[in-house]
């Protein structure tokens, strides 16, 4: 056993409202620079649709994440290490900027400056890469929002994966959900895996994966690698960027961003150990259908002796193992089994995990009675179908899913019992598995989701691994280059320096 | 007069080589060290794939096989050549047909790759001077050589070919009058010698160091010990774990 912590999320669908706060407050602390217009390293996709960069999850078209090879080894889905080496010329399944979209502006300044005319003076698109004008917005990283497009074109979603999906494209049926996407901070990245130059890394003391930005060369393997298609190539300075998980904010305790800002409070942020020593076997069984109990298993109980223990003995610090035992991320994967890995088929190891949605109960209108299984109603009924859900959460096994949606309406039937008619029924947590108190922890979390109940994070102790005293009057975080001066407005190797204009004097 | 005995053959073939391999080695260690965010292949996949797959994988095998070409052609000694028994006149045709095919290839892509960064709206926008002087310089450098092919195909029986593997190994081996070696060949042979080592001096001060970067790629990959990398702030290595034994009997 070799005992490492990660800091995880949960994203509870159920709740989100799809208003891209998360998404908006990101892209401004990151991503609005040059060569990263068209990066958003959190965006919200509307669901069904081919999402951002189109078609991302068909990994027969992109090659991202792992097989398992005939012996029963793992190898990158884009090949292996020769395989990524012959490909350095030219990758075959990178993505083009117009996979993702060609990022634009407006010319604002036009409503303003324009001369006195007959026609209303327009802000017209023109595109961010090459500066020219552009007739006709193609594409744009919400292109789908709220079931935008024809579902003839969206339904070729890949979770209608053995779904006759004809039916929801009526008006009747139809049906929708939001899906916040970032970087999953896999246990078992292919990015890194795929990176010849070892420029990604996986954190061993919060399992954030970054990349060394003076280590990246820009042979764009990562890209191709993540089946999330969450690492972007910044095309100004020829490296990839990723989510970064706002490590300088959790170092310090504190939530991501996007998860600081959610309107909806549905992201939570806490620590889980794991196993690392069970990843390999975890990431190659061979149905793809049991990776997600696979995953489970690498996680370990932070209450038991013996993880404690071997937590200690490999590092990881006192609070690191308390914020496990108070982890909300705990709770909601283990002890409710109510959240899921994304995509778990792609054998990464995700950790970033869903809560599915509950949706309106289809049948409920139409026929004055909802479809009922004994007193709760059938969640076969409801408007997403389950299989849809299983296919994005689970590789397609629906009696998870069935489980955690039975134990979210428990939930609600449960609450509504106690505060409406001040019954404490315990026959409703019964029948799916839980007890009223764990019902009423649940209550707490996912649907009050207090601050300190969504956010445990324990500070990082670089005190005990740095010299703080090497630290002082270092130069924090730069774009790049280091501790240069950055005087002389051009770089011997071509690099680009932009000094800050500072105040000069008038007179 | 000062410059009375002047020779520009000297000049070129004798002190230029020098020059560009101290800039070459002083540029590229100063540029990794003070500026390593800068290092890196400048990929322009990303913008437009169009061209790009055929023209990079064409000129990147082609310019290899020339690369390596030359630096076993020109440097393996005299006398392991003929310890080897091989005769010059066969290294030489050896080196006119592999060069030449793996330099038509190199051409090939190296001009579809110009026309692209000359033409294509969105590599123009984001090209550096840098970037398209390098890649002018090379495409000559290309025709030009391949140019080359056509004189030496007139005396295949590598006496040419000896002296210039003459020069470059003597200059290597700091023989101050290996210039006169080359003094008297034709000037499309010391036109691509002085092209080459213009382009040797520009190399850390272009896109070109990812070559480096490059030829060490499949020793950092795959002798990288399985796929997964793992980085940890702690200096000193944790005390080794204790066997299930000393758990459970701590007084051992």
């Amino acid at each position: 056993m070799r005992v490492r912590a990660q800091i995880g999320m949960v994203l509870n669908l159920d709740k989100c409202i799809g208003c891209h706060t998360c998404s908006v407050t990101c892209k401004n602390v990151w991503t609005s620079r040059d060569g990263v217009e068209y990066a958003w390293f959190n965006n919200v996709e509307t669901k069904p649709g081919l999402g951002y960069p189109t078609d991302w999850e068909n990994q027969a078209r992109w090659n991202g994440g792992w097989e398992r090879t005939r012996s029963g080894k793992l190898q990158p889905k884009q090949g292996g290490k020769w395989r990524i080496l012959a490909n350095i010329f030219g990758n075959p399944s990178l993505p083009e900027i117009d996979d993702y979209y060609e990022p634009f502006d407006f010319d604002y300044d036009h409503l303003k400056s324009a001369p006195e005319m007959k026609a209303f003076p327009t802000a017209r698109p023109r595109s961010k890469i090459t500066g020219e004008r552009m007739e006709k917005i193609e594409k744009g990283p919400n292109w789908e929002e709220i079931l935008g497009g024809e579902f003839a074109k969206r339904s070729e979603d890949y979770n209608f994966e053995g779904i006759q999906k004809e039916i929801y494209g009526e008006y009747e049926n139809t049906f929708m959900m939001y899906l916040p996407r970032l970087c999953e901070h896999c246990l078992n990245p292919t990015c890194v895996a795929s990176c010849p130059s070892g420029a990604i890394y996986k954190r061993e003391e919060d399992g954030i994966v970054l990349i060394d930005q003076e280590k990246c060369r820009g042979w764009r393997m990562c890209v191709s690698g993540c089946p999330y298609k969450k690492i972007y190539y910044n095309w100004s300075t020829g490296k990839s960027e990723k989510c970064t998980f706002c490590y300088p904010r959790i170092e310090s305790g504190n939530p991501t961003v996007c998860s600081e800002t959610c309107v909806g409070r549905i992201r939570y942020l806490g620590v889980m150990l794991y196993d690392a020593d069970k990843i390999e076997e975890a990431a190659s069984v061979e149905n793809t259908t049991d990776l997600y109990d696979a995953q489970l298993g690498v996680f370990l109980d932070p209450h038991d002796p013996a993880v404690i223990e071997a937590a200690l003995a490999d590092g990881v610090p006192q609070d690191w193992i308390k914020g496990a035992q108070n982890s909300p991320i705990w709770k909601m994967a283990m002890d409710w089994k109510v959240a899921f890995p994304l995509h778990p088929e792609y054998r990464t190891l995700p950790m970033v995990w869903y809560i599915p949605p509950l949706s309106p109960i289809q049948n409920a209108a139409e026929a004055g009675a909802i479809g009922m299984d004994g007193d709760m109603p059938d969640v076969k009924n409801l408007r997403i179908p389950v299989k849809y859900l299983a296919n994005m959460l689970t590789a397609g096994d629906e009696a998870p899913v069935v489980t955690a949606l039975e134990r979210m309406l428990a939930m609600r039937a449960y609450m509504r019992a106690k505060t409406i008619e001040g019954v404490q029924d315990e026959g409703i947590a019964k029948r799916v598995g839980l007890t009223g108190r764990m019902i009423e922890d649940m209550y707490k979390i996912m649907a009050l989701a207090d601050y300190e109940d969504r956010f445990v994070i324990p500070t990082t102790h670089r005190e005990q691994v740095e010299d703080a005293y090497d630290l002082r009057g270092g130069c924090g975080f730069t774009d790049g280059n280091g501790c240069s001066s950055g005087i002389s407005k051009g770089s011997l190797f071509g690099g680009s320096k932009k000094p800050l204009k500072m105040p000069t004097e008038v007179m | 007069m000062l410059f009375a005995n002047f020779d520009i053959n000297y000049f070129i073939f004798g002190v230029m080589p020098y020059v560009a391999l101290t800039v070459l080695l002083v540029g590229s260690i100063a540029r990794y060290e003070r500026d390593p965010f800068t290092w890196k292949s400048s990929s322009s996949q990303l913008l437009r794939r169009k061209q790009l797959i055929w023209g990079s994988v064409l000129f990147h095998v082609g310019i290899i096989t020339v690369f390596f070409g030359h630096l076993i052609g020109l440097f393996t000694p005299l006398w392991l050549i003929d310890a080897l028994g091989v005769p010059h006149g066969f290294k030489q045709w050896m080196a006119v047909i592999i060069g030449g095919v793996a330099g038509v290839a190199a051409l090939i892509g190296a001009s579809m790759l110009l026309h692209r960064r000359l033409f294509d709206p969105r590599i123009r926008v984001h090209s550096s001077f840098m970037d398209i002087l390098i890649l002018a310089l090379i495409w000559l450098q290309l025709f030009v050589g391949l140019g080359t092919i056509t004189l030496t195909l007139e005396h295949m029986d590598g006496i040419e070919m000896v002296r210039f593997m003459t020069w470059s190994q003597s200059v290597v081996m700091l023989k101050l009058n290996a210039w006169a070696q080359v003094v008297d060949v034709h000037w499309l042979y010391k036109f691509h010698i002085l092209l080459g080592l213009i382009i040797v001096m520009l190399f850390p001060f272009t896109r070109l160091v990812h070559m480096i970067s490059g030829l060490a790629l499949p020793f950092r990959f795959l002798l990288r010990p399985g796929y997964q990398l793992v980085r940890s702030r702690r200096q000193q290595a944790l005390p080794p774990r204790k066997t299930a034994r000393q758990r459970t009997n701590p007084a051992e």
